[in-house]
C-alpha cells in the first residue's frame, strides 16, 4: 500500500517535516501544503534532506507557494500541483496521513 | 471515488478550512463523490450563522453553506465538540434550555459515529487541521 | 459492514491543547464499530500516556484513567514510538500499564502497549486504510 503524507507546518517552526520523513517509505509521496511549502524552497538544510530522501516523491501545492511569494525559490525536483493535483494524489495513493 | 473530509480547525484561525474547501471543490469538479464533511474540535465553528467577516474577504461559513447547497453535501458537526464550544441548532438549544441557536444552513449536528461511518463507507478520508 | 484498518495518530501532549482528549473520545465511540483499530503515540503524544497525572490545580478534568479502559473496548493495539520516549527521557515505566483480556486465552491479561521503533511504526502505518490525525 502506498501512502500520501501531507505536511502543513514550516520546517523551521516545528519538527513535523522531519518526523514525516521518518515515516515516508520508498514509493510514498510527501505533499507540502499551507505553511509546509517553506520546506520546498532552496538555500537551507531542509533542501538537503529532501534531496537525500531519494525513494520518496515530493510535491508542493502551487497555490500555497504563490500565496507566500515563493515561486522563484522552489527547489529542484519538487512537483508543483494545484488542488486538482492534490485530489489526484489522494486518489492514486491507498491512504492519506495528514501530519498535523 | 467516495471521499470524506475531516476539518479540525475553525474559520480564519488556521488555513485548514480554506484548504479543505478548495480540495472539496476540486474533488467535485473531478467527478468524485463527497460522502461526508465532518467538523471536529474547533472545526465546529465553521458552522456559525453569525459570522460577519469584512466584505472584501471570504465568508468561510457562507462558502460552505453555498457549496453544500449546490452539491447536496452532507456536512456534519460533532455534537460533543459543538456542545463544548456553544454551537447550537434549534432543537439542541431547546433541549438544553438555551435562549438562542447559531448554526448555519446546510450543517447538521450529529455524533462521532458519523465520522467513523464516513471512514468505513468512503474510499478515502482526508483530514485537514493544524 | 466491512472491517477496515483504522489508525488514530496522537502527537500532542495532554492539557495544553484539547486534541488528546477529543481524539480519545473518537476512539471510544469508534470502538462500537468493530473495526481493526490501532493507536499510535508519536512525539509529544507519548506524554498522553504518562502515569501520575494530577490536574486539580489547573482546573481541568483528568482524563488519563480512560486509557486504562481501552482494553475493555477491545482497543488493544497501542503503538508507542521508542525514539519519542527516548528523546524525552522516558521509559515504558513512566507510562500507564495498559492491558487487555484475551477471551481466546481464558481472559489472560496481556499488554496493550507495543513499543516500536519509528521504522516499525512506519510499516504499520503503511498498512492502514483510514488514518485519523488530531
Amino acid at each position: 500500500m502506498t501512502l500520501l503524507h501531507t505536511v502543513n507546518k514550516s520546517p523551521f517552526e516545528s519538527n513535523t517535516f522531519d518526523i514525516c520523513l521518518g515515516y515516508a517509505k520508498d514509493g510514498s509521496t510527501v505533499l507540502l501544503i499551507e505553511d509546509g511549502v517553506y520546506a520546498a524552497t532552496t538555500g537551507h538544510k531542509v533542501a538537503e534532506k529532501i534531496k537525500n530522501a531519494s525513494g520518496v516523491t515530493f510535491a508542493v501545492l502551487g497555490p500555497d507557494l504563490q500565496a507566500r511569494g515563493l515561486e522563484n525559490k522552489l527547489a529542484d525536483g519538487i512537483k508543483v500541483v494545484d488542488y486538482e493535483g492534490f485530489v489526484k494524489l489522494v486518489a492514486e495513493h491507498d491512504s492519506v496521513q495528514s501530519w498535523l | 471515488m467516495k471521499f470524506s473530509i475531516q476539518i479540525n480547525e475553525g474559520p480564519y484561525q488556521h488555513q485548514a478550512s480554506d484548504t479543505a474547501y478548495q480540495f472539496t471543490k476540486a474533488a467535485i469538479a473531478a467527478g468524485h463523490e463527497i460522502f461526508r464533511i465532518f467538523f471536529y474540535h474547533d472545526g465546529v465553528n465553521n458552522a456559525t450563522r453569525l459570522a460577519v467577516p469584512p466584505q472584501d474577504d471570504r465568508n468561510i461559513s457562507a462558502q460552505w453553506t453555498a457549496l453544500a447547497k449546490e452539491n447536496n453535501l452532507d456536512m456534519v458537526v460533532c455534537i460533543a465538540a459543538a456542545q463544548r464550544r456553544g454551537l447550537m441548532d434549534a432543537d439542541e438549544a431547546k433541549r438544553q434550555g438555551l435562549d438562542a441557536n447559531n448554526i448555519a444552513e446546510g450543517f447538521r449536528i450529529s455524533g462521532l459515529g458519523q465520522l467513523i461511518e464516513a471512514g468505513i463507507e468512503s474510499d478515502r478520508l482526508v483530514v485537514f487541521g493544524a | 459492514m466491512s472491517v477496515k484498518k483504522f489508525m488514530y495518530v496522537n502527537r500532542k501532549a495532554p492539557y495544553g491543547t484539547v486534541y488528546a482528549l477529543e481524539s480519545l473520545e473518537v476512539v471510544l465511540i469508534g470502538a462500537a464499530f468493530d473495526q481493526d483499530v490501532s493507536l499510535a503515540f508519536i512525539g509529544d503524544g507519548v506524554y498522553e500516556l504518562t502515569k501520575g497525572q494530577n490536574t486539580k490545580a489547573i482546573g481541568q478534568k483528568n482524563f488519563s484513567p480512560t486509557y486504562a479502559a481501552l482494553g475493555d473496548y477491545e482497543v488493544n493495539k497501542i503503538y508507542v514510538e521508542k525514539e519519542s520516549l527516548e528523546e524525552r527521557g522516558l521509559t515504558l515505566d513512566d507510562l500507564q500499564h495498559l492491558v487487555w483480556e484475551d477471551e481466546d486465552e481464558d481472559y489472560a491479561e496481556k499488554d496493550s502497549i507495543r513499543l516500536v521503533s519509528r521504522a516499525e511504526l512506519a510499516d504499520v502505518m503503511a498498512e492502514q486504510e483510514i488514518i485519523l490525525s488530531f
